[in-house]
């Protein structure tokens, strides 16, 4: 972990102030979230994200956060009524720089089943699943998972492959990836005895189950890791 | 064999206009400081959650509390919750886009509780955390939920009141024992796992924390999934690395406090 609040980093070039046809780093809005907590998060690593709802100015972004709370089906509807689902899903296959958090994370995937069965932006395989409850009725984790878990990287080099055994990040979600395959999954999380996926990632395309904009000096530190992403060649 | 999850420790900051105010059984306030700059201080220290509650439920008046949470979110990343006043869904939103993570709510939920089923629909139960003032009876059957930060009675019984809650689409319950609040005497196990056997969401204990122990028997006898303190941080009877090695030392698992 190399950034704190008190030690910032060097400011990341977004590219916005060199070519004024692009826009940096965009934040889209869509209605739902702490999209304030976000930014400044953002702005303490000397990035200034612009907010917006609009599909077209996505478009020229050089990277996209996706954030995100709330229900999955609720989700996709909102960025589905603000016309966001085809530039998203095109900025994301042309290898732009992605982050999902959260729901965000989640409407990455094909689909979730969060009440009833709904169609994601298909940019990861697999679908959002509710947490399995445990069994025993003392040492069970409850659902919502509500608080700082630590994670285990998976080895792949990720925004997240470079966070210590007792680093914890902080989670809020009934619901979380649910992978058919390991090749994506950059970190997991122990949950009632199952490995749950908690970090995507391939090429710029990066999805977290966690909030790293709440998650302390740790959290930002992901957030640094992902402004220094490059965009990935498209895949074929 | 799983092990159960880290428990969080909360700092509580009941804020009157632009001050921290402490009482005892929310009465008799006295200002302890600057929201924000305490806030600051907590995140600092290591603590994983900050909670604001309005006691004047002034959402709308001068200095009123989205302004300390636009002030605190500004440099703090760890979640925030607000609570005090949050009546309707236009109140969830304006309290999401000043900084906070999540709104709870006390007064509007036993007015009408269909507001807690709407609140968890928009914004997802994770968002909506449902705060409980219980005051034991005095005939000893239990407790009694109360309204406007304790100063109303409404003869709801708490635990079949959180378990509606719950049904209903809350994420989280914050639970205040108004009869230990303030005391720093210890806070009040009966009610806690009463509680927490009735419901299964994740629980937040308030009221009576003054020292590392009082924290820690919480969590020993699998009471709660997070204590929140208030006095035994703001008079500093203890800090926040004090509590959390204390309760790492008796092998309560905590996010350690991260170096700055």
């Amino acid at each position: 972990m190399t950034t704190t609040a008190d030690n910032k980093p060097e400011p990341v070039t977004s590219g916005a102030a060199a070519d004024p046809r692009r826009s940096g780093t965009i934040v889209v809005d869509y209605g739902r979230g702490n999209l304030f907590g976000l930014v400044r998060a953002f702005e303490q690593l000397g990035e200034r994200p612009i907010v917006t709802e609009d599909p077209e100015s996505l478009r020229s972004a050089d990277r996209i956060v996706l954030p995100g709370v709330g229900a999955f089906g609720d989700a996709m509807a909102e960025l589905n009524r603000r016309r966001l689902v085809d530039p998203l899903i095109e900025i994301g296959r042309r290898g732009t720089p992605f982050l999902g958090i959260c729901v965000g994370c989640q409407v990455m995937l094909q689909g979730g089943d969060e009440y009833g069965q709904h169609a994601g932006l298909d940019l990861f395989e697999g679908r959002a699943r509710r947490l399995p409850e445990g069994n025993d009725p003392v040492e069970r984790w409850r659902i919502p998972n509500v608080g700082w878990r630590s994670i285990e990287p998976s080895g792949l080099p990720s925004v997240v492959d470079h966070l210590a055994a007792d680093d914890m990040v902080y989670f809020a979600h009934s619901y979380a990836p649910h992978m058919p395959a390991a090749g994506v999954v950059a970190a997991t999380m122990s949950f009632n005895g199952h490995v749950i996926p908690v970090a995507l990632q391939q090429g710029a395309l990066v999805g977290v189950q966690f909030h790293p904009e709440r998650s302390g000096p740790v959290g930002l530190s992901v957030l640094e890791r992902f402004l220094r992403l490059r965009p990935a060649a498209a895949p074929t | 064999m799983i092990s159960r999850p880290p428990v969080r420790l909360v700092a509580r900051l009941d804020v009157k206009g632009p001050n921290v105010v402490k009482g005892i059984q929310l009465e008799g306030l006295r200002i302890v400081g600057d929201p924000a700059a305490m806030a600051r201080k907590y995140y600092r220290d290591g603590i994983d959650e900050i909670i604001f509650v309005d006691i004047v439920a002034s959402l709308y008046q001068r200095n009123n509390i989205l302004e300390v949470v636009r002030a605190t979110a500004a440099d703090v990343f760890v979640p925030i919750t607000v609570g005090g006043g949050i009546r309707t869904l236009d109140d969830v939103v304006a309290a999401l886009r000043s900084g906070a993570d999540k709104v709870s709510v006390n007064t509007a939920a036993i007015a009408r509780p269909g507001f807690l089923k709407e609140a968890a629909e928009a914004f997802g139960s994770q968002c909506v955390v449902l705060s409980v003032e219980a005051k034991r009876r005095r005939n000893g059957r239990g407790w009694e939920a109360l309204t406007d930060n304790g100063r109303e009675r409404t003869d709801v019984d708490v635990l079949d009141w959180v378990a509606e809650g719950e049904r209903l689409g809350a994420g989280e319950l914050l639970v205040t024992s108004i009869d230990q609040e303030g005391s720093a005497k210890g806070m009040d196990l009966d009610l806690l796992v009463a509680i927490h056997d009735r419901v299964s969401i994740p629980v937040i204990a308030s009221g009576g924390a003054g020292s590392p122990d009082d924290v820690a028997q919480v969590f020993a006898r699998g009471a709660a999934e997070a204590v929140a303190c208030a006095h035994v941080l703001h008079y500093g009877l203890a800090e926040v690395p004090d509590i959390k090695a204390y309760l790492t030392g008796r092998d309560i698992v905590v996010r350690p406090s991260p170096a700055f």
